[in-house]
């Protein structure tokens, strides 16, 4: 598995550390309550099909990049920073 | 036989035995050539068995070989080159091949069918652990580890191309040359020692000259390509995504006895062009693997590639034109042809040989080697005196590849077998045999077309053109399996034949991957290569359905068995994991330091000096260094972050529940992290060296965990701030000095005195030792009067140096791991035995530090009721009490009067120590409300080791609890 990494180019899985879906962006205030934290910390959909998620360009540039892929297919979409992406 | 005399010859030995042979040609083809025709023994039933095929699909002669203390299990004689000195043996017969105990088995085969073990090992139940496991352990398995350390080197590597073909027949050569001339980069990887295919092996043209003479022309030409890559010897072994190949080299051999073994290939390509070919199958006919029976076309490999005549007298048995080649072939350099038998009522043949149409072979003769075959035509019955019978079924386009991520072939009756469906792997395409083409003059143009659609699709201008060759259509019509009395095998590697899987289908393991399983059919090194196929034709037959509704079993990587030590080439040993060291590392072994490893660190467990027998001793005289004078201890491998920028304040706020906004320069505070779901991730001091400048440490373990979840909340959830982070871990070496005599020793290396006024408990800054800029940390992991100084990695070893010469000056001396632990046992500090990743701040006692003025992360989730319920297990001292004193760590704590059953435990320990200060053991441990419970005592039960302990429950902080000793 290769992923595009927006500063580096395509680059092998082995040096991308995989974290999780790509809601961790979407952190709820500390006050916006139990089901909204419940729902950030816990509860994912497992889709079959496409997906985003996090991985971190560990060994690389040490980017966090968001990478849209898909689950049925394999193929990898592209990725873009973490950093740039509107929430 | 050999056809003529070798120009040189080597010997090599086969059982002990010397044979000769020709260097570079399969072991299989010189112990043809030399007469040998018992080879090996099946896995099961231990019949004799001889060699089969001329690749790698070879069912019947796997063979041992070694080297020295090395051996190899499980190595085809079909695709072993001959060397001279090489070690080769037999396997699965004992004493001997010729004579072998288990071949009782055989004689035993109507009680061993399919299912056998299901049904006999059933009962009664108490026999499965002491006999009946032992019994099937013993049987099992094809050839032998000898149980030594593999010392043979393996080798992993990355490869790119626009183009990978895979195979080197005329569809692989004529599709490399046209890629290659288009100007694409291509990679070309056969299995074989030599490219060409079956253009080796066959008589036949090709652009007006012999096939060898054309394949010869085309490889001076792909050579001269810079842009190609010819890679014999490499079997590509599967098809992953993203156009990822694997593929195994053969390396080491004659050629280069001093390179590695094998070594394993991940190829990257834009497109892959799959010219595998097709592997001819076996009919199963009543003892149809006797010693000198073979596949026709691997009879005439022998004959045409490598000159060696498996038989004075060749009978060839076939359902297809195929077979009349062999026939054809042998005869015109001479060999006798007992007999053309062929199933096919319909065909002609002129030749000057016995020629039966109609004709089935209904038995055989000759345990060792074959000796006569019984025919059966429209004549009757026909007695055959022959040594070798050339077999073929057909041809199966080899589709496995095609299959790797979830496709299925498609049935095609005309050739009765299975051809890929296309775009089943993104990016391949198959060509020629193995896509169901099966002559010379169709697989070249195939090959061509399909590399210029290739080309043209990479942007590129290829020229078609394909040279003139043999085009004569392949007939067939099936034959599965002969009807008549006695074993007739379809897998001749895991010896399953026709009633196994007939049996199968009446016990109503109808779907084929039940078959599979119930009979153990392809589940053999070979994966059922040859025979898969013809099995499904059985199963159909059995169960009255069509072998397209049949379907097929999943083809899996690998196509050939891959060694582990090659994919995990470079992983063993040293390899395994990198080894950090620290800049005291020599000092330490020179000191005699045994070594324990902290993640990928390596750190001293303690210093022993003369006279002590037991580490025990060491540690509690390093303990008394830091108690009673001074000690010394690397801390390097902490790690360290340097955070800097107008928000680095504000970063740390976010990620620590405590607030370092209000942090002075010049001084150090404690910080504790949570993750997100409110539990404890990491702990540790960071300094502020500036306004927008602090320095931040971790704990060894969590390091590399702490650097990636900072960068994580900067890029993602905090982009707004303003602060960069770099990992300092290795930048710089610091050490504590630890002890009553911290600062005297100090003193004596820095160029400027410092003093309790100067440099009070917390304080930070930079200090000079003989002219080198430090940094120097006052904070204690000891309890005690400590610092922790800072200097440029470079200076590490040499001030380690200093600093221990100076304190045993002073009393004192190195200190290592054990000492270090017993030290915070007794101060109470916690480590990850304690932040185990299930543990709150509140579990620790620490939820008053989670400032309400800010948001952080894990704030929302720490508040939860759960988390912080009252009967949550917390953290408390133990001290051992009454005789028996021994703690252990993991042990579980129960009241004193409960069953230690695992629904009465009220806690367990996480940390253990002698404690030579307090003379007593002492540890720290989880107990349910335990900060309500000190003063009680507890039972403590270590059922794995059988110990059990009476502690009294008390204030985790055992040693000096105003922290006295520290500030004064």
């Amino acid at each position: 598995m290769r992923i595009e990494c927006p500063n580096c180019g395509e680059r092998d899985r082995r040096e991308f550390t995989y974290q999780g879906d790509a809601l961790a962006l979407r952190r709820p205030a500390v006050d916006a309550g139990e089901q909204a934290w419940d729902d950030y910390l816990h509860n994912r959909d497992n889709p079959a099909g496409e997906t985003k998620d996090l991985w971190f360009h560990e060994a690389g540039c040490g980017a966090w990049l968001v990478v849209e892929r898909n689950t049925v297919t394999h193929t990898v979409q592209g990725a873009v920073l973490a950093e740039k992406v509107k929430r | 036989m050999r056809l003529r005399r070798p120009e040189n010859t080597v010997t090599f030995t086969f059982d002990g035995r010397p044979v000769e042979g020709v260097p570079g040609e399969p072991v299989a083809a010189a112990l043809i050539a030399n007469g040998i025709k018992l080879v090996a023994r099946s896995f099961k039933y231990h019949r004799p068995r001889g060699v089969m095929s001329a690749g790698s699909e070879e069912q019947n002669a796997l063979v041992t070989v070694r080297r020295g203390v090395q051996s190899e299990p499980n190595i085809r004689a079909t695709m072993l080159e001959v060397a001279e000195g090489l070690e080769v043996f037999s396997q699965n017969a004992w004493p001997s091949l010729h004579y072998d105990m288990m071949g009782v088995n055989d004689i035993l085969a109507p009680f061993l069918g399919a299912g056998f073990y299901y049904k006999t090992f059933m009962w009664p139940r108490a026999f499965w652990e002491k006999l009946y496991e032992p019994i099937i352990r013993r049987a099992a398995g094809l050839g032998e580890l000898n149980g030594e350390t593999n010392l043979d080197t393996y080798e992993k590597a990355f490869a790119f191309c626009d183009v990978l073909v895979i195979g080197a027949g005329p569809t692989g050569l004529m599709a490399a040359l046209t890629a290659g001339r288009a100007g694409a980069d291509v990679i070309i990887a056969d299995e074989d020692s030599a490219m060409g295919g079956r253009l080796l092996r066959e008589v036949e043209e090709v652009d007006g000259k012999p096939g060898a003479a054309w394949v010869a022309d085309a490889l001076v030409e792909l050579e001269a390509m810079p842009n190609v890559r010819l890679m014999t010897r490499t079997t590509v072994t599967g098809a992953y995504d993203q156009g990822t190949f694997g593929a195994l080299e053969r390396v080491a051999g004659p050629r280069a006895p001093d390179k590695p073994l094998e070594c394993f290939w991940r190829i990257v390509a834009k497109r892959a062009i799959l010219c595998a070919g097709a592997l001819e199958r076996p009919i199963a006919f009543p003892n149809n693997d006797r010693p000198g029976i073979m596949m026709a076309g691997a009879v005439r490999a022998y004959v045409n590639r490598w000159g060696v005549v498996p038989g004075k007298a060749v009978t060839v048995f076939g359902n297809n034109d195929d077979a009349h080649r062999t026939a054809r072939d042998l005869a015109a350099v001479g060999v006798k042809i007992a007999a053309l038998i062929d199933s096919r009522e319909e065909v002609e043949v002129n030749a000057d040989y016995p020629v039966f149409t109609g004709g089935q072979v209904v038995g055989t003769r000759g345990r060792h080697g074959l000796k006569s075959i019984t025919v059966v035509h429209s004549g009757g019955h026909h007695e055959i005196i022959t040594d070798c019978l050339a077999v073929s079924g057909g041809w199966n386009p080899s589709v496995h590849l095609t299959c790797h991520m979830n496709g299925r072939p498609i049935w095609r009756e005309d050739i009765a077998s299975f051809v890929p469906t296309p775009g089943s792997i993104p990016g391949l395409v198959a060509a020629g045999a193995c896509n169901g083409v099966f002559s010379t003059a169709g697989c070249l143009e195939e090959g061509a077309n399909v590399a210029a659609d290739v080309a043209r699709g990479l942007g590129l201008k290829p020229k078609v053109t394909v040279p003139p060759a043999d085009a004569s259509a392949f007939a067939m019509k099936p034959l599965w399996a002969v009807p008549g009395k006695g074993r007739k095998w379809v897998d001749f590697q895991n010896d399953v034949h026709v009633k196994d899987i007939q049996q199968a289908a009446q016990e109503n393991f109808r779907s084929v991957e039940h078959m599979k399983r119930y009979t153990t059919q392809g589940m053999a090194p070979d994966q059922g290569k040859s025979s898969n196929v013809v099995a499904l034709a059985v199963l159909a037959d059995a169960t009255g359905r069509g072998i397209p509704e049949t379907g097929t079993t999943t083809f899996r990587p690998p196509y050939v068995p891959v060694p582990i030590a090659a994919m995990g080439a470079g992983s063993q040993g040293k390899g395994f994991a990198p080894e950090r060291l620290t800049t005291s590392h020599k000092a330490s072994l020179a000191a005699g330091a045994p070594m324990i490893e902290a993640g990928l660190w390596y750190r001293p467990s303690y210093f022993p000096m003369p006279g002590e027998t037991h580490w025990q001793q060491s540690c509690d005289r390093e303990v008394g260094y830091v108690r009673n004078a001074v000690g010394v201890c690397d801390v390097s491998t902490l790690g360290k972050i340097d955070i800097q920028g107008p928000d680095a304040a504000a970063l740390l706020d976010f990620v620590y529940v405590n607030t370092f906004s209000t942090l002075k320069i010049g001084r150090v505070r404690y910080g504790l992290m949570l993750r997100e779901d409110g539990h404890v991730m990491d702990d540790g001091t960071t300094a502020r060296l500036g306004p927008d400048h602090f320095v931040m440490t971790t704990t060894t373990a969590a390091a590399g965990l702490v650097m990636r979840y900072l960068e994580f909340v900067l890029q993602v959830l905090r982009p707004d701030l303003d602060a960069k982070i770099m990992s300092v871990t290795e930048q710089w070496a610091q050490f504590a000095v630890a002890g009553p005599q911290a600062r005297l020793l100090l003193n004596s290396a820095f160029d400027q005195e410092i003093t309790d006024d100067t440099w009070p408990f917390m304080a930070c800054g930079t200090v000079d030792v003989s002219g080198v800029q430090a940094r120097l940390f006052r904070i204690s992991f000891s309890g005690e009067h400590a610092y922790e100084i800072a200097v440029p990695a470079r200076y590490g070893e040499s001030l380690f140096r200093q600093l221990t010469a100076q304190a045993a000056v002073l009393g004192g001396g190195p200190y290592g791991m054990e000492a270090l632990n017993v030290l915070r046992i007794e101060k109470g500090f916690i480590t990850h035995a304690e932040i185990h990743g299930r543990t709150t701040a509140f579990d620790i006692g620490m939820d008053r530090m989670i400032s309400r003025k800010k948001d952080c992360i894990g704030q929302a989730a720490a508040a939860r009721p759960g988390l912080m319920d009252e009967t949550r297990e917390q953290l408390v001292g133990l001290r051992a009490v009454g005789s028996k004193d021994e703690l252990m760590a993991g042990a579980h704590l129960f009241e004193e009067d409960a069953v230690a059953s695992r629904v009465n435990s009220q806690g367990y320990m996480t940390s253990v120590c002698y404690s030579p200060t307090l003379q007593g053991n002492i540890g720290l441990g989880f107990l349910h409300s335990g900060r309500a419970r000190h003063g009680e005592v507890i039972r403590m039960v270590d059922h794995l080791r059988g110990v059990e302990t009476r502690a009294e429950v008390c204030d985790p902080v055992f040693f000096d609890p105003n922290g006295g000793r520290a500030r004064g």
